[in-house]
Formats: structure tokens, C-alpha cells, sequence
């Protein structure tokens, strides 16, 4: 008996073994591999966006510093805030945890489209190398990661920066629509035998719900970026008022896409949340269909909150009402979040280890960045507010404070699935009270400078107007920060060497990712997992049961990549397919990509239209070999 | 969990005192907690309010987070709570928000919108245009032939429209003290409406990132007994009585001077450009010195402002400068 099960995992580990050395990290299809890259590029662009943070902290330390002068400053807060959202963020949640993670959550072997979420990657990846030679170029975004026109058409910005701005951005939404896509075609379709909606986990419904966001969202992005593009090298009149043009047209457009975003930022954490919290409180959730609504709907009443980053552009009264109406609407599913995480914690049996504390953490910044949310949805109060530093307390302490936060928690939690060692609890615990006393030292005073009438954007500021002490307040909280986050990965890297060895469940967590091996086999599951609850793992029945099927030979599928395909409503099996395995299409691909934008930036649309037929080649080569025919 | 919830809320405590304290004095002329105005001062107090219920909401979440420290090291109660996640989630919160968007959204924006064009307040009102520019503010008034920059003098306790536009990028038109702020868009004519309570000086800036010397677009509004308004206007009114050739060759392509040949409005108006506390929108205070400063090197000064540097020579820049600060 034992000699079958062992010749099985033989036979799976020769079928889904990876290709070694370089060439196999540049040519790999699976998911976790792909997660990993996510991982590291993106920490590559955290570390930009950090740093760029700091050098605006410390020309803001005093009045009428002189560290860095306007020109600089303004591709600064451009560039980081781009960085920060589009370069770290998104890509950390959807792309890393979401890569890794929602396959083994789902019971799965790999992503619905392997290739499709390489070449997702390697785009990504080209966005940002594309993003940073324009900074250092001397090219660097500088109208802002909003980018208002006027300010960013040609008459007022002449240069190339905005070519950066618009092209990049474009690289990285296929990027994030192909990833998005990936993921909800994964969660609807290659989820576990058993495992209907209402046995889904939360982290699933939360990254469905950020997918669904990011898919729905970007288009109006790119069709905006598109506009601009076009307006600035082909002479259309989009934004142009001379012409008959709109530049409101711009800021809504923008903020279709922009406000979705938000919630697409934060929800991935909420899920990461609501993995934690049962997982260190050996509780299931409260209110279980409540929280993963609630997650759906977030994003959902998302998409009618727009204009609210518009109060004082002069639309008139009905439409601000409105859309106050709807801000007012949105604020109800995360109340109902806070206090089902809340409650979850109270009724279990916490232990408060680090991934624990960076969600406490995550709650009160939450909350703290909610409640001043809320207050926007009070139009005089906004218009009073708008564009000063309240507003840039307001999202740091939901961007930093709720959606980096649990990131930082998830990397705890699931370093020893990853890494298969367990990271050193007391440094983990340190880098958390670091953190949370600098994120308050530097956001908390921003509410106070704002109300005191600082605006955001200034590369300086008058000595007399009583803003330099908080000023110098916050960034001394931006360097603690700063610290807190290197003793983190310095902890993370140290465990890496040093940890001590993991074993497949360190924590009894409640999803199938702690029901396999620690780092997870290239194949995932030997036998694929049938599933009856949302907490998979704790079924210990369920999972004994996977045992004996792995050992008569049931659902093993071991002739090829091979993946069952499941029903979209309640997860039975309707079929099997054959998935690719590692492929140069994708890192082509996204070269040739990256390679017209490149030649659009300086306006070379011959050599672009050439390029594209290169594409439509690599495409074919793609195509050429499909994994069904093997 | 505890101590350090503890922390942060006495550090909170600390900080609000701080807010409160400057709220109460030592003013700047731009803190949106001093104001100066019914309108700002409606929006204050409901920050107050909101500050006051926030406050709560947020330690009752606190309380919860410190209530599941004590619970660390007991047995999980297996005791489902949905209903309280269903009030304190849903019902409570409908409540708060639904007060807020009434209070604040149906009345609280009706005081601090600009009056109806038909109204009595809009008709008694005074009223003036101000349009933005990279990166100083023209300042129009509908008697006589009244331009000026980067300082508004209003009478005392009256209301005042001021329509806003932009000749080139988006700005934002904002007086904490006095009201709301107002984008000033290209192509769009804005209405808002100040008012104040007292007479004095009050700080404007512009809020819409604007380009490179954003930072350096301040203006003042200066708050005067009607009688004082009255005759400040009518000087403003006024062409100046002297020409200075060298101002028309080197100057006028850009800038109007009342009363001269010069007739151009790229830049400021400079009819009366002595009278001025400020130059290049805030900046710098306007004495002697800083105008030579600023005509013989206004890159310097503002760097990336419209104004190019001249190259003139030492003399030429204190005769300029002389001419203009004569210009009261």
C-alpha cells in the first residue's frame, strides 16, 4: 500500500517537476513560482516607494528646506504614489498572496490560465523597469498619480514624463486584467469537489471580489490614459475645453476606475484578515455570510462613489448629494467587517502572535482611516478638507494602516508554508510595535497640519503658518517606520537561515494550504482534497479520507498537468483539463510588449505597428502548441 | 494590546488638546478650526461633532480589541454573535450616518453653498472674479476698471461671490477661515461665497496641484470696515501718473500698468503693485529689496514661475524696482 502511494508522488513530482537555473524561473508556468517573482519585484518597488516617501519626509522636516527643489518633489509624490499602488500593492495582493495562495485555498494545481499568468508577470514586471528607467531618466511622472488635465497635456507638461505615466500604467492594467481574470476563472472553476460558494473561504471571496473590481475598474483607466495619449501625440481634443473637450471628463474617468481601486487595495486584506483571525483564535468567523457579502459588496457600492473625489469641482448640488448617498452606503460593509473580525477575536481564544497583532494593528488603523473616511461623505467638511494633508492622513492610515498591515501579518503567517521554517516570534513582535508607533508618530499629526490648512502637494512651506513641528513629528515617524519595516524582513531573512523546521501545519490553520507539505509540491495536491466546509482543514474526517484516496488511486490524476474542472455554483466535477507546462512564449511576449510602448513614448508609430506584428508572431508561436495536444 | 491602547489614546488626548489649543488662538489666518465666518465656522463645529462621535466609535473598537487580550489565554466561548455584529455592524451605524448625511448634506450645504443667483443675499452681495494662473491669482472687481493680484480686500460682514475660473490648469480657490474651497476649472466659471465675520487679514492658498510653484500661489484677504473697502477701491481705481521707459521696453509685454502704454495681462497687474504686502503670490514680503531681488532673479526666488529671467543690469533692476514700489 505504502509503496503505491509513494510510487504516485513519485510519478506526480516527475510529471510537475520545474526546469532548474535561471531558465526555469524565466520560462515557469506555475503558480507558485510565479507568486514568489511577485513577491520579490514587488518588494523591489516597495523599497522605491519607501525611499521616495522619505526623501519628501525630510525635505517636509522644517520650512523652506532645500533637500529637493519642486521639479524633483513633483515626480517624488507622483512616482510613489503610482509605486505604491500599482507597483506594490495590487501586485502584492492579487499577484503574490493571490498567486499562491488561491490555489491551495481552492484545492487546486495551479491558476486556470498557468501562461497567461506568466506572461501577466513578466508585463508587470517590464511596467515597472519601464516606470523607473523614465524617473531616472530624468522622465519621471510629475503631475501626480491622479495626473489632472490640464497640467498633464501637452501645453503644460511638454516633456515625456506623461508618455511614462500613460504608458506604463497601460502595461501594468493588462498586467492586473490578466491576473484579475486568471483569478476568478480559477475561483469559479478549479475549486475542490464540495467546496460551493457558501464553503468557500473568506480570502477567496475577498480576492474574487478585488478580481472583480480590478477587471470592471481599469478599463475606464486605460480608455483615459488612451484619451490622453492621443491627445498629446495625435492632436485629438479629449480634454481639451478650446476644442470642445472635457478635462472633468478626465477626473471622472479616473475616478471610476480610482475609486473601486481603493476598495480593490484594502479587501485582499480583509481576506488575509479573515484567515488570521480564525487561525489564531482556533474560532471560525462570526457571522460567516455576512463578512463574505459584505466583502462582494464593498467593491460593488465601490463603483457608484466616483464623484466624491470630485466635491469641489463645482458639479452641482444633486449630483454631490448622490454621491454622498452612496459614500454613506459604502461605509456599511466594512462596519459590519470590523465587528465580525472583532467579535471573532472576543468569542475565540486569541494568541496573540505577530500575524494576530499586524491585524489588531490593521482593526485600529482601520477604523481610525474609516472614521475619517465617513467624515467625507459630509460635503462642506470635504470641500473644507479636500487636497490638504487630513486627506493624506485619511487613506495613509487605510492604505498603510489597513492594507499594508495585514500584508505584513499574511507574510508572517504563511512564511513557514512558503519557506517551510518558522519565522523568530519575539523580533516578529518588535517589528510590530515599531511599526505601529511609526505609522502613528507619521500619519496621526497629517489630520492636525490639514485642519491647520497645510495642502498636500507643496515641496515647501512657509515657517510661520505653526506646521513645522508636526512636520518634523511625522518624519521622525516615517524614519521608525523605515526601521520597523527592515527589522521585519531582517527577521524574515535571519528565519529563512534559521528558522527551525515548520512542518506542514504549524499554526492548525483552517484552509487546505496547511493540509500539504511545507514549501507545497510543485503538483499541490496528490490526490485532489473533497471538501465540506469553509474550514477544510479542521474536517479532520474529510482529511484522513484524502489519505485513503491517495492511496486507492482516487483523483490522483497523475497522466500530465492534469486539473479537474468544477461546477461554478457548487464545485462538483464536470471535467478534466490538461494545463501547459513551462513555456519562453510569456517573458516573449511581454517584451515585445514593453518594447512598443517603449518606441510609443517617442512617437515611433511605424517601428509600434511593426512591433505588433512581431506580437501577433509571438502570439501564433504561442498558440503553436497547445497542452491539450500532448 | 492593553497598555499600548492605552498609550495611543493618551497620546490622542495630547494631541487633541494641541488641536484644541490652536484652535483657540495664536492664529495663522489659515486653520480651518479658527474660523471666521458663519460658514467656516458651521464646518468647524461639525467637526467638532464628528471628531466627538468618531472618538467614541473608535473606543468601543479599542475596548473590544482589548477585552480579546484579557481572553488569550481561555477557553474559546462557542457562543455564536451574530446579532451583535448585526447591531453594532449595521443598525448603529445606519443611524450615525444617516444623522450626518442630513445634517451635513441636505442643510449644513445649503449655508455654506454660494447664494442662488436670484436670491436677496446674491443681489446685495458683492461681487468679484478671480482667476488663476501659474502661479499667482488675478483679482477682478466690477467697478471701475479694478484688476489687482494675489490680494482681495472685501468689506467687513458682507457677502461676497467671487466667481472663479482659470486661464490654464486647475486651481482651487481656498480660505479656510472664510468658506469651503472652490476648483477653479478651465473653461468653467465657479461660484463661492465668502464672508467675514470681523475684520483682519486672512490666508488663502491654492489646493489643486498646479505645477511646479504650487507650493507658492498664497493670496490674502483683507477684511475692511465698509468705508475703508470703499476707499481702498477707489484708489485701486486710479491709473498711475508716471511711465517709465525702461519698464515699457522690458516689462509690458507681459504686464499692465493703468494709466501707461502697457496694456499687456499675461502677468499681474502692476497699477498699483507698491501697495502690495506680498510679491510672487505670497512669497516674499514686498520691500525694496525683495523687488530688486525678485526682477533680477525671479527663478531664483520662485523657481519655474512665468516670469523669465530679464538680465538686466544692477541699475537698471533698482530703477525698475524704485518705479514699481513707487507705484502705490
Amino acid at each position: 500500500m505504502t509503496t503505491t502511494v509513494t510510487e504516485r508522488v513519485d510519478r506526480l513530482e516527475r510529471m510537475w517537476v520545474e526546469r532548474p537555473g535561471v531558465l526555469g524561473w524565466l520560462t515557469t508556468t506555475d503558480h507558485k513560482r510565479i507568486g514568489l517573482l511577485y513577491f520579490w519585484a514587488t518588494l523591489v518597488f516597495f523599497g522605491a516607494g519607501g525611499i521616495e516617501a522619505l526623501t519628501m519626509r525630510t525635505q517636509l522636516i522644517e520650512p523652506n528646506a532645500h533637500l529637493v527643489g519642486p521639479t524633483l518633489f513633483n515626480e517624488l509624490f507622483s512616482v510613489h504614489g503610482m509605486t505604491m499602488i500599482f507597483w506594490f500593492i495590487i501586485p502584492m495582493t492579487t499577484g503574490a498572496f493571490g498567486n499562491y495562495l488561491v490555489p491551495l485555498m481552492v484545492g487546486a494545481r495551479d491558476l486556470a490560465f498557468p501562461r497567461l499568468n506568466a506572461l501577466s508577470f513578466w508585463i508587470f514586471l517590464a511596467s515597472g523597469i519601464f516606470l523607473y528607467v523614465g524617473l531616472f531618466s530624468g522622465n519621471g511622472p510629475n503631475a501626480g498619480w491622479f495626473d489632472y488635465v490640464p497640467l498633464a497635456s501637452k501645453v503644460f507638461d511638454p516633456g515625456r514624463n506623461i508618455e511614462i505615466y500613460t504608458l506604463s500604467l497601460i502595461l501594468n492594467g493588462i498586467s492586473s486584467t490578466l491576473t484579475s481574470a486568471n483569478l476568478i476563472v480559477t475561483i469559479f472553476k478549479l475549486r475542490a469537489p464540495g467546496m460551493s460558494f457558501n464553503r468557500m473561504p473568506l480570502f477567496c471571496f475577498a480576492f474574487l471580489a478585488a478580481s472583480l473590481g480590478l477587471l470592471f475598474a481599469l478599463p475606464s483607466l486605460t480608455a483615459d490614459l488612451v484619451f490622453l495619449y492621443l491627445d498629446r501625440n495625435v492632436g485629438t481634443h479629449f480634454f481639451d475645453v478650446a476644442h470642445g473637450g472635457s478635462t472633468l471628463l478626465w477626473q471622472h474617468l479616473f475616478w471610476f476606475f480610482g475609486h473601486p481601486e481603493v476598495y480593490i487595495l484594502i479587501v485582499p486584506a480583509f481576506g488575509i484578515a479573515t484567515e488570521i483571525i480564525p487561525a489564531f483564535t482556533q474560532r471560525k468567523m462570526i457571522a460567516f455570510p455576512l463578512v463574505a457579502i459584505a466583502e462582494l459588496l464593498v467593491v460593488f457600492i465601490g463603483f457608484g462613489v466616483w464623484a466624491h473625489h470630485m466635491f469641489a469641482t463645482g458639479l452641482p448640488s444633486t449630483t454631490l448629494i448622490f454621491f454622498a448617498g452612496a459614500t454613506a452606503m459604502v461605509v456599511i460593509p466594512s462596519t459590519i467587517q470590523v465587528f465580525a473580525w472583532s467579535t471573532s477575536m472576543i468569542a475565540g481564544r486569541p494568541q496573540f502572535k505577530t500575524p494576530l497583532l499586524f491585524i489588531a494593528g490593521f482593526i485600529f488603523m482601520f477604523v481610525v482611516g474609516g472614521l475619517t473616511g465617513i467624515m467625507f461623505l459630509a460635503i462642506p467638511f470635504d470641500q473644507q478638507t479636500t487636497d490638504t494633508y487630513f486627506v493624506i492622513a485619511h487613506f495613509h492610515y487605510i492604505i498603510f494602516g489597513a492594507a499594508v498591515f495585514p500584508i505584513f501579518g499574511g507574510m508572517y503567517y504563511w512564511f513557514p508554508k512558503v519557506t517551510g521554517k518558522l519565522y523568530f516570534e519575539r523580533p516578529g513582535q518588535i517589528s510590530f510595535w515599531i511599526l505601529m508607533v511609526g505609522t502613528n508618530l507619521l500619519f496621526f499629526p497629517m489630520h492636525i497640519v490639514g485642519l491647520l490648512g497645510m495642502p498636500r502637494r507643496v515641496y515647501t512651506y512657509p515657517a510661520n503658518m505653526g506646521w513645522g513641528s508636526y512636520n518634523l513629528v511625522e518624519t521622525i515617524g516615517g524614519y521608525i517606520t523605515g526601521i520597523g519595516i527592515l527589522v521585519l524582513f531582517a527577521n524574515l531573512v535571519v528565519s529563512y537561515f534559521r528558522g527551525a523546521p515548520a512542518g506542514h501545519d504549524p499554526w492548525h490553520g483552517p484552509t487546505l494550504e496547511w493540509s500539504i507539505p511545507s514549501p507545497p509540491p510543485e503538483y499541490n495536491f496528490a490526490t485532489i482534497p473533497v471538501v465540506s466546509s469553509p474550514y477544510p482543514n479542521w474536517d479532520h474526517g474529510d482529511r484522513e479520507r484524502d489519505g485513503k484516496r491517495l492511496a486507492a488511486g482516487e483523483d490522483v490524476h497523475d497522466q500530465g498537468h492534469q486539473q479537474p474542472i468544477s461546477a461554478l455554483i457548487d464545485g462538483w466535477r464536470v471535467g478534466i483539463a490538461d494545463m501547459p507546462h513551462s513555456s519562453p512564449w510569456p517573458i516573449l511576449t511581454a517584451f515585445v510588449l514593453c518594447m512598443m510602448a517603449t518606441v510609443l513614448v517617442v512617437e515611433k508609430f511605424v517601428v509600434a505597428g511593426f512591433l505588433a506584428i512581431v506580437l501577433l508572431l509571438t502570439l501564433l508561436g504561442w498558440h503553436s502548441k497547445e497542452p491539450q495536444e500532448q | 494590546m492593553k497598555q499600548s491602547g492605552d498609550r495611543i489614546r493618551g497620546a490622542r488626548l495630547v494631541v487633541l488638546g494641541g488641536v484644541a489649543f490652536l484652535a483657540a488662538g495664536c492664529g495663522n489666518g489659515q486653520n480651518a478650526l479658527q474660523p471666521h465666518s458663519p460658514q467656516a465656522g458651521s464646518i468647524a463645529t461639525l467637526w467638532w461633532i464628528m471628531l466627538g462621535v468618531s472618538t467614541f466609535g473608535l473606543a468601543v473598537v479599542v475596548a473590544l480589541l482589548v477585552a480579546s487580550w484579557f481572553r488569550r489565554d481561555r477557553e474559546g466561548r462557542e457562543r455564536p454573535a451574530t446579532v451583535t455584529v448585526v447591531v453594532l455592524g449595521i443598525a448603529v451605524p445606519v443611524l450615525v450616518i444617516a444623522a450626518l448625511f442630513s445634517y451635513s448634506d441636505i442643510f449644513l450645504i445649503r449655508g455654506t453653498s454660494a447664494p442662488s443667483p436670484t436670491s436677496l443675499v446674491a443681489k446685495r452681495a458683492l461681487k468679484i472674479t478671480v482667476v488663476g494662473h501659474q502661479f499667482w491669482w488675478e483679482v477682478r472687481y466690477p467697478s471701475g476698471d479694478v484688476v489687482t493680484a494675489n490680494e482681495i480686500h472685501i468689506p467687513v460682514r458682507t457677502p461676497v461671490v467671487v466667481s472663479v475660473t482659470s486661464s490654464d490648469v486647475i486651481h482651487s480657490f481656498w480660505v479656510p477661515e472664510l468658506n469651503r474651497k472652490m476648483d477653479l476649472e478651465p473653461g468653467r466659471t465657479n461660484q463661492v461665497e465668502i464672508y467675514a465675520s470681523k475684520a483682519g487679514k486672512y490666508r488663502g492658498q491654492c489646493a489643486e496641484f498646479c505645477g511646479l510653484q504650487h507650493a507658492h500661489m498664497a493670496f490674502y484677504v483683507f477684511a475692511d470696515p465698509p468705508d475703508v473697502f470703499a476707499r481702498w477701491l477707489r484708489d485701486e481705481a486710479r491709473p498711475a501718473t508716471r511711465t517709465s521707459q525702461l519698464f515699457l521696453d522690458r516689462c509690458s509685454n507681459c504686464h499692465r500698468i493703468q494709466g501707461t502704454p502697457a496694456t499687456a495681462q499675461v502677468g499681474p497687474d502692476l497699477t498699483h503693485v507698491g501697495s502690495r504686502t506680498t510679491l510672487a503670490a505670497g512669497t516674499i514680503t514686498n520691500t525694496l529689496a525683495h523687488m530688486e531681488e525678485w526682477i533680477a532673479h525671479p527663478q531664483a526666488v520662485k523657481p519655474g514661475n512665468q516670469m523669465p529671467e530679464l538680465h538686466l543690469t544692477d541699475a537698471q533692476v533698482h530703477e525698475l524696482a524704485t518705479y514699481l514700489e513707487g507705484l502705490k
